[in-house]
């Protein structure tokens, strides 16, 4: 087993009411320095079989991100 | 003659499967449940409504589990012969997500749960599923989503119903609802199987199920 890590963010751009939000606590708890947050998962994968990596982008491209608003990352850690 | 048959899919998080079921029969059609393993539909269905709630949870995005369920390749393909497809709310979500529309649905801009009455205008009244309105004339639907922000490209798609008014919950163009170019697959945010009822103080939602039965 190979242990696949995929981050799914918001694309540059498209609004993230989210990362909004969050930025708005911070900077009424005082982090007033913080320009910018955008808030996106993680995704761990266990896969077995070749090419880990290809296999976790095209699940990518399949489901775990939709391209009209997300970018995605596929890294395998070690 | 015996009634028109109408699959009125069901999901593991479907909620608002009885209202719709409702609201075909209440324009005189003959509903029926569907599970999302079924890989077809049953040879006399005549159209499709995709009901609102949460299906799966709305885990990972809204409808994206439920588009990839068997029932949305026997969807796909009910569809592409010409056969009318109807998704309210969750079911809009899983039109998008399945790309049998163009578009996604994203947060609402307030972050907060929208639940209300609300008014939509008809934006194209060339589709089946105004019933004759005119561009422009009102309909009163209950509005209930978190996930409601239509996001895409307009020109992908006809856009039949707009928000009256103020913008809800920051969709582009205010756009409430699409069908795609060829008109006989349609998803909306609002819920007009909630407005098919005299007592339930609009009937406004009653031409989107009629155009099922057509």
């Amino acid at each position: 087993m190979t242990l696949v890590v995929v981050t799914v963010m918001p694309k540059r751009g498209v609004l993230d009411p989210q990362g909004q939000a969050v930025q708005g606590a911070l900077s009424h708890m005082g982090f007033g320095d913080v320009a910018d947050v955008r808030v996106g998962k993680r995704i761990e994968l266990e896969i077995g079989g070749p090419d880990p990596a290809g296999q976790a982008a095209k699940m990518c491209d399949d489901l775990l991100a939709n391209a009209l608003i997300e970018d995605y990352s596929v890294e395998v850690p070690g | 003659m015996s009634a028109t048959r109408v699959a009125v899919l069901r999901f593991p998080g479907t909620l608002d499967h009885e209202s719709a079921a409702t609201a075909v029969r209440a324009v005189g059609g003959d509903p029926f449940f569907t599970h999302h393993t079924d890989t077809e539909l049953p040879e006399d269905t005549h159209a499709v409504v995709i009901p609102g709630g949460f299906s799966y949870g709305d885990h990972l995005r809204p409808g994206a589990l439920a588009s990839r369920t068997p029932i949305m390749s026997a969807v796909k393909r009910h569809a592409a012969e010409g056969g009318r497809v109807l998704g309210i709310c969750n079911g809009f979500q899983i039109l998008c997500e399945s790309a049998m529309l163009p578009g996604v649905l994203r947060p609402n801009a307030s972050l907060s749960f929208i639940c209300r009455q609300g008014d939509l205008e008809v934006a194209d009244a060339g589709t089946p599923w105004t019933g004759g309105r005119l561009v422009g004339e009102r309909l009163s639907v209950p509005f209930k989503h978190h996930d409601g922000a239509w996001f895409g490209d307009p020109g992908e798609s006809r856009v039949v119903l707009r928000y009256r008014g103020e913008n809800p919950n920051g969709s582009v163009d205010k756009i409430a609802g699409i069908s795609n170019l060829a008109g006989n697959v349609m998803g909306l945010m609002p819920h007009p199987e909630e407005a098919c009822d005299p007592l339930l103080g609009s009937v406004d939602g009653r031409a989107l199920f009629a155009a099922l039965l057509a």
